[in-house]
């Protein structure tokens, strides 16, 4: 049908093991091929940068969460978007909100940064049709769904009586029910404590009447995970984020993943992925005391290799939390005395929404943007090393481009920390001042495409320019030969590219959407033996505790867009 | 500049400000764009110009004759420079504006000053509601600047403000300084109630009658104090009780209703 051929860029492929030689990347059809006729359509990369589509492991982009942030809001779209008369001057729909995009505006926005493939970092289950109609709504991007299992009723009791297969068969059906990709745990226990008023802080807090602990609870997910094999590892968000001295529970939270081996037909290594780590990688007692624990964090995640992370940096603007997290969402509103947002989902989880200024100025939120290039810097292995900036929650993904600039110039992170008034105490408490260590745009491609879709199970299709992946494509206007010393031209470079190719169609061209592809929703089909047992469980909680009808419960199949299944057969 | 046309809605006039009509040829400021709806006019499609503009905001000056009672944000985001208004104007008087003086010869409507960081507004007839507030949802209001209103306001007067002074002289209904945390409100009229609800700081000041008083507020003594270049006798009360305050030196700063004496 189709063909194209890029020409003559300076190739990074982690997975193919291209390191920057100049190569042409040919697609057929929508898929990467050895080679195409002479009919093929040219794209003339010469002097350019050419990595596959970009792959954003975790943010929050479509969902009630995110809505809810939209509608409570309205600031974040003052003065920030083409909002007058549909009057647009790229995209073909209205573009608004700065932490907080329209569907519309994620999908062009990620589309200009070259990502053509975004995971939904929460789905909350009962709410799955929310999230499929703003998947719907996002135009071009390929997306994920993770439902949470970390505060669901049902897991809690399979978990506790260590019922794996039933837990097993539930998640499998849950993931059919929702159309979802994989396991999320979000303050395992923590939100469902919440519900009581209270927390689960440490990995040993028994949750208030279930009485199974958050370090239960991650285990079990984790022996569930692979018992069924699913492309990807359980993704988590562990307990007591935010707060000064939390590194040693995330220590105790990383530990928990010791002895399991990845079991799965997708190429995944990691049995747990941890997200966001930099809001987890605290030293100190108060704010006075706060400082950065990423070294000792890093030291244990670089020798742990069944362990995978994402970042979650701080980008210094005016942004929005949101999180399933409730409790934390409570304890940030007392902090900064803003506006507050709280849900309960019943028998699954909660989440919270509070608007967050991170003002360079202040020592602490230094020290947290600090932490975040730390934990990059301190890497070993990029291929486990993700960037994200928990969108929107550290920053919006329109910062992506700058945190790359932050990562390969030790002048820019310089000037940054030179502009903050607190800067001799962020120097003190961090050590982002002494790091010398530039990243490269090999590291780039592994941290923002090859790392994350292995992490995935999905290096087959995205993050990859080997033959049979997607046609996903990104040329950026930067001479790898000839890195420019302005760092400022790094984010410009990494801010529009100059083609984004989504399944073998030019989306962006020279930092302009030129067309409007669409795109797919992707889930995970888990086809097991029918378990009486779970099916009849389901039954009684629906009749029992939930207040909807379990004939109600599962989204409809064609309300889903454009799924496109991974399939996995358990035995 | 002499209005020719009457919009069939409204008009958004936010290049009316000396900052974008500073250093432009009269061609070049009648080929500034002004919305109706989602249609995108010239200003030239309903205002004739004479005269010329300074070389910069601040030597400029303004004046819009004809009936404007149907064109907003007059002197958006104004750093400097002068607005005279000949009649009543709509919405959005002096939104976010910086610097420099606009006047209205006439009434206000809605959204009068909303976001002001800076400059004056002298309104000669009535404002309407939400005087020099901030954008729906934000918690950083009205931060500097002076808003004067002649005749009576509506409702919400000084919403999230955190610094500034506005100026009734005439009636206000309800919700004053709701959520502030800084700023003065002085009504020389009488207020319905809902003074200072929710305030972590900032101070209004009432020469009229205040009908329905809030229970977050207590009587401390009775002050004289200078107000708009006249001093008179308050009640003074400290409040909102509900609501954080912050503490500087140790000591608790207070939000007052200063209630003129009798």
């Amino acid at each position: 049908m189709s063909e194209l051929i890029i020409k003559n860029g300076y190739v990074f492929d982690p997975i193919s093991g291209i390191k920057g030689d100049k190569a042409d990347i040919a697609i057929k059809d929508g898929k990467i091929v050895e080679k195409v006729s002479s009919k093929a359509k040219s794209i003339d990369a010469s002097g350019k940068t050419v990595m596959a589509g970009g792959v954003d492991i975790h943010t929050h982009v479509v969902g009630p969460k995110v809505n809810l942030g939209r509608e409570m809001r309205p600031e974040d779209k003052l003065f920030r978007g083409d909002y007058r008369g549909g009057i647009v001057k790229q995209g073909y729909r209205m573009e608004m909100g700065y932490s907080i995009p329209t569907t519309w505006k994620t999908g062009y926005a990620y589309s200009r940064l070259g990502y053509t493939y975004v995971n939904e970092a929460a789905m909350p289950p009962l709410m799955a049709p929310h999230v499929h109609e703003e998947i719907r709504d996002t135009p071009i991007l390929d997306i994920s769904a993770m439902p949470v299992f970390g505060n669901n009723w049902f897991c809690f009791e399979y978990l506790k009586n260590k019922e794996i297969e039933n837990n097993a068969a539930y998640i499998a059906w849950l993931l059919k029910a929702t159309y979802g990709v994989g396991i999320k745990v979000v303050n395992p226990g923590g939100t469902e404590a919440w519900a009581w008023g209270e927390n689960c802080n440490t990995i040993h807090d028994p949750v208030p009447y279930f009485d199974i602990t958050p370090a239960e609870i991650v285990k079990g997910l984790i022996e569930t995970n692979e018992y069924l094999g699913l492309p990807h590892s359980i993704h988590l968000h562990g307990n007591n984020l935010g707060n000064p001295g939390n590194y040693t529970d995330t220590l105790d939270t990383l530990k928990l993943a010791e002895g399991y081996k990845a079991k799965n037909k997708f190429g995944r290594t990691q049995v747990l992925h941890n997200t966001h780590l930099q809001f987890h990688s605290y030293k100190g007692d108060s704010w006075g005391t706060f400082g950065s624990a990423a070294k000792e964090v890093m030291d244990y995640v670089n020798k742990t290799e069944n362990i995978t992370i994402d970042l979650g940096c701080v980008t210094l603007d005016e942004t929005t939390t949101m999180t399933a997290d409730g409790p934390f969402e409570h304890h940030l509103m007392e902090l900064n005395h803003r506006k507050w947002a709280n849900c309960d989902v019943e028998l699954e989880t909660g989440s919270g929404i509070v608007p967050f200024v991170y003002d360079k100025d202040v020592a602490v939120i230094g020290i947290q943007w600090a932490v975040g290039l730390e934990i990059g810097l301190y890497a070993k292995d990029l291929m486990r090393t993700f960037l994200t900036t928990d969108h929107p929650n550290g920053g919006p993904f329109s910062r992506y481009p700058r945190i790359i600039k932050w990562l390969m110039s030790k002048k820019a992170r310089d000037a940054t920390l030179d502009s903050m008034k607190r800067k001799d105490k962020v120097i003190a408490a961090t050590d982002l001042a002494s790091m010398d260590r530039e990243l490269n745009l090999y590291d780039i491609a592994m941290m923002t495409r090859a790392g994350p879709a292995k992490a995935l199970g999905m290096s087959s299709m995205y993050g990859s320019l080997a033959p049979g992946a997607d046609g996903n494509v990104s040329i950026y206007n930067l001479d790898a030969k000839k890195i420019p010393s302005d760092p400022e031209l790094i984010e410009e470079a990494f801010s529009k590219t100059a083609y984004t190719i989504k399944e073998g169609v030019v989306v962006v061209q020279n930092g302009e959407i030129v067309a409007e592809p669409k795109g797919h929703t992707i889930w995970t089909k888990v086809t097991m033996p029918e378990n009486l047992q779970v099916m009849r469980d389901i039954k009684e909680k629906f009749t029992k505790s939930y207040t909807v009808n379990l004939e109600n419960y599962a989204v409809f199949d064609d309300h889903v867009y454009r799924p496109r299944a991974l399939e996995v057969e358990v035995a | 500049m002499t209005l020719v046309q009457q919009p069939e809605l409204y008009l958004e006039c936010y290049s009316v400000t000396p900052d974008k009509f500073a250093g432009k040829s009269l061609t070049e400021i009648a080929d500034l764009p002004a919305h109706e709806g989602k249609v995108v006019w010239k200003l030239g499609d309903f205002f004739s110009f004479s005269g010329k503009a300074g070389e910069t905001a601040a030597d400029t000056k303004i004046v819009v004759n004809g009936n404007v009672r149907k064109m907003k944000r007059f002197g958006q985001q104004m750093t400097d420079g002068e607005i005279l208004i000949n009649s009543d104007a709509d919405m959005y008087v002096g939104c976010w504006m910086r610097g420099g003086k606009i006047t209205v010869k006439g009434n206000a409507d809605a959204f009068l000053g909303i976001g002001m960081e800076g400059g004056e507004i002298l309104i000669e007839g009535d404002a309407d509601n939400h005087v020099g507030s901030a954008y729906r949802g934000d918690w950083r209001g009205m931060s500097g600047g002076l808003i004067r209103v002649k005749g009576k306001a509506g409702n919400d007067v000084g919403t999230a403000m955190t610094g500034g002074t506005i100026i009734i002289e005439g009636d206000v209904f309800i919700h004053v300084l709701t959520h502030a945390e800084g700023g003065t409100v002085i009504i020389k009229g009488d207020v319905e109630g809902r003074v200072g609800g929710q305030l972590v700081k900032g101070d209004a000041y009432i020469l009229g009658k205040l009908l329905y008083p809030m229970p977050g507020y207590k009587k401390v003594g009775t002050v004289e104090k200078e107000c708009d270049g006249q001093t008179y006798t308050f009640d003074e009360y400290i409040g909102d009780l509900g609501e954080r305050k912050e503490k500087k030196k140790g000591q608790i700063v207070w939000g007052h209703i200063y209630l003129k004496a009798n």
